[in-house]
C-alpha cells in the first residue's frame, strides 16, 4: 500500500495518448482546421485534404496497401461494422448469405454477425482449440458456394493469440470468400503485410498504440464488393460519408510511426517475464492463449480457487489496473465467451486476469505487480472454500 | 474516485471477519457453485441451552460484495436465537454495508440464503425434519423470489418478471417477460435453473422467454 503510484496494465483497453501525437494533432485544431475539400475551393480547404492524404499514405504504408485502399473511420467498432453489413449489403442478394466467423471474435464483429443473422443471414461461428486457434481444415469445410465472407481476428483481444490469418487468407481466396480480419490489437505491434497476405478488409484503430481514440481504418483490397450503408455525404471513396477527422487521421499516423520494432521488443520483454514469473512463483495458475504465438503485449493467467473480479478490486486498492473475464466484471454479468472459448470453464473464466503493457509500462511494474498479486492470491485463497483439500495433501 | 462500493463494502471486502471452517460444526451449507460464479459455505454452532448462534464462520469464492455479505451476515447472526437469524433478509445485510450495487444483488443473496440452510441443516439434524412437500407453483414462485433481476437489484416477483408458471408431472415451466437476447437473459435463465431443478420432484425445468 506504501506505494501509491498508478500502474496502468490494461493497455488493450485504452492507452494513455503520446504528447508527442498531440503535438502533431494541434495544429488541425486551432489553425488548420478547415474541411477537406476537393482541389477547386479555397486554399485551406485544399490543404487539410493533403494533410488527411498524407496520413492516409503513411498508413496504408504501414499496411503494405495502396493509399486508396485505406478508410478513415470513427474506431474499430466501425471498421468492424462496416466490412460485415457492407459485404453483406453488396453480395447478400447477388452471392449468398453465408458468413463465417470465429467464436472467439471481438464484440463488433460478433455483435455485427449476429445482427445479419436476425435479417434472414445464416452464420457459422467456427470453434478453436485450447491455445485459441480456428481449425482450418474446417474452416475449409465449412466455405460454401453461398459463403460471401469470413471474418477472423488477426490477434485475440482477452488471450492475445495471434491466428495464422495467411493460411486462413489463402483458403478463403482458393474458395473464393472474402477474408476480413479484425488487427485491433495487432496493428503496428505483430506483422501483418496485405501484400504478402490474401486479405480483404482490415479492421485497425489507434487507440491500442498510444494514439487518439475516435479514429480507426479499414483496409479494404480494391476492387472489393462493399456497400456503404451510412448514408451522408461522399467522404472516404464514398463508402464512410461524414466529416473527416483530419487531426484524428494526423495523429493515427504519428502513432504508428512511434510504435516501433524496438518498443515490441521491450513489451515482449514485459509479457515473457510477467508469464514467466507468475506461473513459477504462484501455484495452481493456467496461461491462457498460446504461449508464443501471442500479442507482444499481452499475458493472460487464471487464478485458480478464486474470482477475478476480487483479485482486481485488491489490485486496484495496490495502485494496479487490470482487467478480468470473470462474469461479475462483466456488463451482461456472463463470464469470457473468449475463456469458455477455448475449452475453459467457469472457474477459470472467472479466475482470468489480463495484463496488457504499453510504452509507459516499465519491467519495475512487471515485478511490482507478481509481488503484490502473490499476497493477494493467498489471501483470497484463504478465504475460498474452494481447492482447499489439495493444498492439505500436499502440505 | 467513486468505486460502486461503500466504505463499509470494502472494509469487509479487505478484511473479513469469521472466515474459514468450523471443525463438526452443528450445521453447515453450501450456496452457489463455481458454474454459477459465486459460491459460499456456511458453518454454525448452536447452544442448545438458549437456542442461539454461538459461533458462525464462512468462505466464499466470489466477487467482492459476496465476500462483504458473508462477513457482515456472521456478524449480524452471531449470538442470535435460531429464530432471529432465520429473519435476517438480503436486506438488512445490505443495509448494514451501506448498500450495494444493484447489479450485485444475485451474488450478495447467496450469503444470506447459506446462513438459512445452515439452520435448516443444523434443524434436520437435530430432528426437526419438515415432510417432504409436493412442489406447486407457489413452491416455484417462492423460489423465484430468490433469482434476483439485475436491472434492478430486485427478485423476478417483485418485478413483475415473471409472467407464467406452470407445474406438472415433475415439469416445470416457467416464462420471463423479457426478450430472449435481452442482455441479462442468459443469467437469469441459469439462476433459475438452480433455484427450481434441486426441488425433489422436478425432473425438468423449462424456462421461455417472451419476444
Amino acid at each position: 500500500m506504501s506505494d501509491r503510484r498508478q500502474v496502468y496494465l490494461d493497455n488493450s483497453a485504452a492507452t494513455r495518448l503520446d504528447e508527442r501525437v498531440l503535438e502533431a494533432m494541434k495544429p488541425y485544431f486551432f489553425d488548420k482546421y478547415a474541411v477537406a475539400t476537393s482541389e477547386f475551393a479555397y486554399s485551406q480547404g485544399i490543404e487539410a485534404r493533403e494533410v488527411l492524404d498524407g496520413a492516409r499514405e503513411a498508413l496504408a504504408a504501414a499496411l503494405g496497401a495502396a493509399p486508396g485502399e485505406l478508410v478513415f473511420t470513427s474506431g474499430s467498432t466501425e471498421s468492424s461494422n462496416i466490412a460485415l453489413k457492407g459485404v453483406a449489403l453488396a453480395l447478400g442478394s447477388r452471392k449468398g448469405k453465408h458468413i463465417i466467423v470465429s467464436e472467439i471474435e471481438d464484440f463488433p464483429v460478433l455483435n455485427s454477425a449476429r445482427a445479419l443473422e436476425k435479417q434472414g443471414f445464416q452464420v457459422t461461428y467456427l470453434d478453436v482449440d485450447g491455445d485459441g486457434f480456428v481449425d482450418l481444415d474446417k474452416l475449409r469445410d465449412s466455405i460454401m458456394d453461398e459463403t460471401i465472407l469470413v471474418s477472423i481476428q488477426h490477434a485475440n483481444q482477452e488471450i492475445g493469440t495471434v491466428q495464422d490469418i495467411a493460411a486462413v487468407g489463402r483458403i478463403c481466396r482458393k474458395k473464393g470468400a472474402l477474408f476480413h480480419t479484425d488487427a485491433t490489437h495487432s496493428f503496428a505491434r505483430a506483422p501483418l503485410d496485405v501484400g504478402s497476405i490474401p486479405v480483404d478488409l482490415v479492421t485497425v484503430s489507434a487507440h491500442t498504440i498510444h494514439g487518439p481514440r475516435g479514429i480507426g481504418g479499414l483496409y479494404v483490397r480494391q476492387g472489393t464488393r462493399i456497400a456503404k450503408w451510412m448514408d451522408g455525404g461522399f467522404q472516404e471513396f464514398d463508402l464512410r460519408a461524414g466529416l473527416e477527422n483530419i487531426a484524428g487521421a494526423v495523429g493515427f499516423a504519428k502513432a504508428v510511426e512511434l510504435a516501433t520494432p524496438e518498443e515490441t521488443e521491450r513489451l515482449q520483454a514485459m509479457r515473457d517475464r510477467i508469464i514467466d514469473r507468475i506461473l513459477a512463483e504462484i501455484s495452481d495458475t493456467t496461461l491462457n492463449g498460446h504461449r508464443w504465438k501471442r500479442l507482444p503485449q499481452n499475458a493472460n493467467i487464471s487464478f485458480h480457487f478464486i474470482e477475478g473480479e476480487s483479485i482486481t478490486l485488491h489490485l486496484d486498492m495496490h495502485g494496479f489496473a487490470v482487467s478480468t473475464g470473470s462474469a461479475c466484471f462483466s456488463r451482461s454479468l456472463e463470464g469470457s465467451h473468449v475463456i469458455f472459448g477455448i475449452g475453459g470453464d467457469h472457474e477459470r473464466a472467472h479466475g482470468s486476469i489480463r495484463f496488457t503493457f504499453g510504452r509507459y509500462n516499465t519491467m519495475q511494474d512487471v515485478d511490482a505487480v507478481v509481488d503484490t498479486l502473490a499476497d493477494v492470491v493467498q489471501e483470497l485463497r484463504n478465504i475460498s472454500p474452494l481447492g482447499k483439500d489439495k493444498a492439505t495433501e500436499e502440505g | 474516485m467513486p468505486l460502486p462500493y461503500s466504505e463499509t463494502v470494502l472494509e469487509h471486502f479487505r478484511h473479513p471477519r469469521n472466515v474459514g471452517k468450523i471443525e463438526d460444526p452443528d450445521g453447515k451449507a453450501i450456496e452457489g457453485s463455481p458454474a454459477c460464479g459465486d459460491m459460499v459455505s456456511v458453518y454454525i454452532d448452536v447452544d442448545p441451552e438458549t437456542n442461539r448462534i454461538s459461533d458462525i464462520k464462512f468462505e466464499s469464492y466470489g466477487c467482492a460484495s459476496n465476500i462483504a455479505t458473508g462477513s457482515i451476515i456472521t456478524e449480524l447472526a452471531k449470538g442470535k436465537t435460531l429464530e432471529e437469524a432465520r429473519k435476517i433478509t438480503w436486506k438488512e445485510a445490505s443495509e448494514a454495508l451501506g448498500g450495494l450495487p444493484k447489479i450485485k444483488a444475485h451474488c450478495s443473496v447467496l450469503a444470506v440464503e447459506g446462513l438459512r440452510s445452515a439452520i435448516e441443516n443444523y434443524e434436520e439434524r437435530h430432528g426437526l425434519v419438515k415432510e417432504r412437500k409436493p412442489t406447486m407453483v407457489e413452491t416455484v414462485r417462492g423460489r423465484l423470489k430468490k433469482v434476483m433481476n439485475p436491472i434492478t437489484g430486485l427478485d423476478l416477483v417483485r418485478t413483475n418478471l415473471v409472467r407464467d408458471i406452470a407445474v406438472g408431472d415433475g415439469r416445470v415451466r416457467v416464462v420471463v417477460d423479457l426478450p430472449a437476447g435481452h442482455q441479462f437473459a442468459p443469467v437469469i435463465k441459469q439462476e433459475i435453473l438452480e433455484k427450481i431443478e434441486p426441488l425433489w420432484d422436478v425432473s425438468e425445468v423449462v424456462v421461455e422467454f417472451t419476444e
